[in-house]
Order: structure tokens, then sequence, then C-alpha cells
């Protein structure tokens, strides 16, 4: 995976985002403030229009200017949440113009981690993490068996899916639909939605190849 | 004196707040950092760091916020500004932010004024 691959990926984050803008919302609007698609189609407009000056930039670069982006744009939770996770994956491609399937996980597992310190949120919360936590372990699980990296991929977005899926039958506790205890159950969390959508998109990409 | 911010995800909301604070410390450097750019409901990156930069003096500077991307955003900001002597607050915004600005106006020093917002988190009001 080199620099151009990366800035393919992030294009296509892009746009499925502002695709999805109504849905995101109106998964937001059941359990939250009804503004999650709004506000990462305004984050990841703002990345678009950026994209451009990191053509001649390395991959931790690159994302970390992603990350500085939807921190300044985005204004909802998902903000300073995919900010940072951009940012620390940033941090652990400093300087690379191409990537193993090994310096892929290990920028997603900072990501994760950087999620999990900013929201002070583990799994089983209801979040984004019910998707990305899950998928981060199946593409371990996939690569550590042999799997070349878009089959273990493939795993890692079936495993968000059924993160996602999972968000419905549990009580939020971290986040706006916390305040709504119970009565999120049934409903999915559009962050984790929002996550499945960016891991899906990273597949199709690599998948054109 | 020391300085304070209101960060909320409405404008109208935290300068508000800085409003019915002044009310009892007119001189207390206040700022409200509220909403997005053009007014919608948010939470501002840029909009708390020039808060905190237009109040900042070697006596420091406290922040007091509402909730979830308002907290995750002024962390944000803080470890970028990296300065030692401005802090977030967790206490209730409007009984802070009244107390903050007493205090500040009366002379007291960030660790003092921290201290009594430990008290406003305790105070009930009836
Ligand atoms: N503390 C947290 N840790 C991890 N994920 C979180 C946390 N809080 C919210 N989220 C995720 O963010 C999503 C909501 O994003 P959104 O952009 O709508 O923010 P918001 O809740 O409206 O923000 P705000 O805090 O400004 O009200 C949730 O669906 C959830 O996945
Ligand atoms: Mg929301």
């Amino acid at each position: 995976m080199d620099t151009k691959k990366i800035l393919e990926i992030v294009a296509a984050i892009a746009k499925k985002i502002e695709a999805e803008k109504n849905f995101l919302t109106e998964l937001d609007n059941e359990i939250g403030d009804g503004d999650h698609g709004i506000n990462l189609a305004r984050g990841f407009k703002s990345v678009e229009e950026k994209l451009p000056t990191f053509a001649d930039k390395d991959i931790g670069a690159i994302l970390k200017g992603v990350g500085t982006q939807l921190v300044s744009t985005v204004g909802g939770a998902s903000g300073p949440l995919y900010g940072t996770a951009f940012m620390k994956a940033g941090n652990a491609c400093k300087g690379k113009t191409s990537l193993t399937p090994e310096e892929f996980v290990a920028a997603l597992e900072a990501a994760v981690n950087g999620i999990k310190m900013r929201g002070k949120a583990v799994e089983g919360e209801k979040t984004m993490l019910d998707a990305l936590c899950p998928a981060l372990k199946a593409l371990k699980d996939g690569l550590g068996g042999g799997k070349n990296f878009v089959d273990a991929l493939t795993d890692a977005v079936d495993a968000a899916a059924a993160g996602v899926e999972y968000t419905k039958t549990i009580i939020a506790t971290k986040g706006r639909a916390s305040y709504l205890k119970e009565r999120s159950l049934g409903h999915q969390d559009p962050g984790a939605t929002s996550s499945l959508f960016m891991l899906q998109t990273t597949l199709e990409v690599l998948r054109e190849d | 004196m020391v300085g304070i911010v209101i960060v909320s995800h409405s404008q109208k909301l935290a300068e508000g707040v800085v409003e019915l604070a002044k009310m009892m410390a007119a001189q207390a450097p206040l700022a409200a950092a509220g909403g997005l750019d053009d007014g919608e409901l948010g939470t501002s990156y840029e909009k708390i760091f020039a808060a905190v930069e237009k109040v900042y003096s070697a006596d420091g500077v406290m922040i007091l916020m509402d909730m979830g991307s308002a907290v995750m955003t002024t962390e944000m900001v803080l470890e970028d500004l990296d300065r030692p002597n401005v802090k977030m607050i967790d206490a209730p915004l409007v009984e802070g932010a009244v107390l903050a600005a007493v205090e500040s106006a009366g002379g007291r020093s960030l660790e003092e004024i921290s201290l009594r917002m430990e008290e406003v988190r305790a105070t009930k009001k009836f």
C-alpha cells in the first residue's frame, strides 16, 4: 500500500461519508442529537478540499493532516475521536511512503487506542469502538493465520458489521445516547456505523487492484 | 487575574454564561467559546484556542465546558497549547463560572480557585 493508495482511500471515504450523510444523521436522530452525518460530511468535505496539498507528502503526514482537519471542522464528538485516530495512525506511519500489512495493523491499532484514550471508553459501551475493536482483532487473526491482506481485511469488515449489529443489543454508557439508558436498546450506534463504512471503503479500494 | 473560558455547544449559552458571571465580577477576564464558526451547534477547536489566548496571562486560565465533544476538544487544545497554567475544571457550568469570576476578580490564584470549585461541585441548590 503506497502513498497514492492512501490518498485514494481517503478520497473514497470522503465520498462514502457524503453519500451516507443522511443515513448516519437519521441513526443519530434515534439515539443522539441528529448530527453525526452532518458533522462527518462537513469534516470530510474539508479533508477533500485539502487533498491536493497532501499529494507530495508521506503517509504519516497525510494521515496527520486528515486528523487535524477533522478536529477543526467536525464539531461533534466524532471530531476529536476520529481526529485523534487519524493523527495517531499518522504518528505510527511517520516518514513512510508505503505500508506492509503489519504496518497497516500497527497504524489501525494506534488509531483504536487513540479513540479509547480520547473517549475514555472501552468495547461494549455502544460506540465506534464496538466496530473497530473486533475489526482490528479479526485483521490480526487473519494475518496471523496466514491469510493475504485483502482476505484478512474482508474478515475485519465482517467483524465490524457484526459489531454494528451488536450495538443494537446493548445500552449506551458513553456519549449522548447514554442519556437514554435502556431506550438506546434496539438502535445501532451511528459512530460504529461510520467506522464500518470507513473500513468497507478501504477494502473496496484495495480490492480494485 | 485568572482568565476564564466558557466552552459550550451553543454560542448563546456560552455568551449567556459569561454575561451572568460578569454581573458579579465585571473586571474578571472571561471569554466565550460557543458553537461553530457559522453559529451552528457544536464545538470549535479554533474558538476554544482563540478564547484561551484572549484571556491568557501569567496568572493562568481555567476552562469550564458543557459535555462530550466540548470536553474532548478542550483536551486537544490543551495538549497543543502546552501551557502548565491552563486547567480544565469539572464543575456545573453556571455556578462554576459565577464562582470562578468572583474569585478571579478577588485576586485569587488558579490553585485557590480550583480548590473552591470542588465546593461548588458538592453544593446543593436546595
Ligand atoms: N466517549 C466516547 N468514546 C467513544 N466513542 C464515542 C464517545 N462519545 C461518542 N462516541 C461516538 O460518537 C458518535 C457520535 O458522534 P457525533 O459526531 O454525533 O457526536 P455527538 O455525540 O453529537 O457530539 P457532542 O459531544 O458534541 O454532542 C457515537 O455514535 C459514538 O460512536
Ligand atoms: Mg451527534
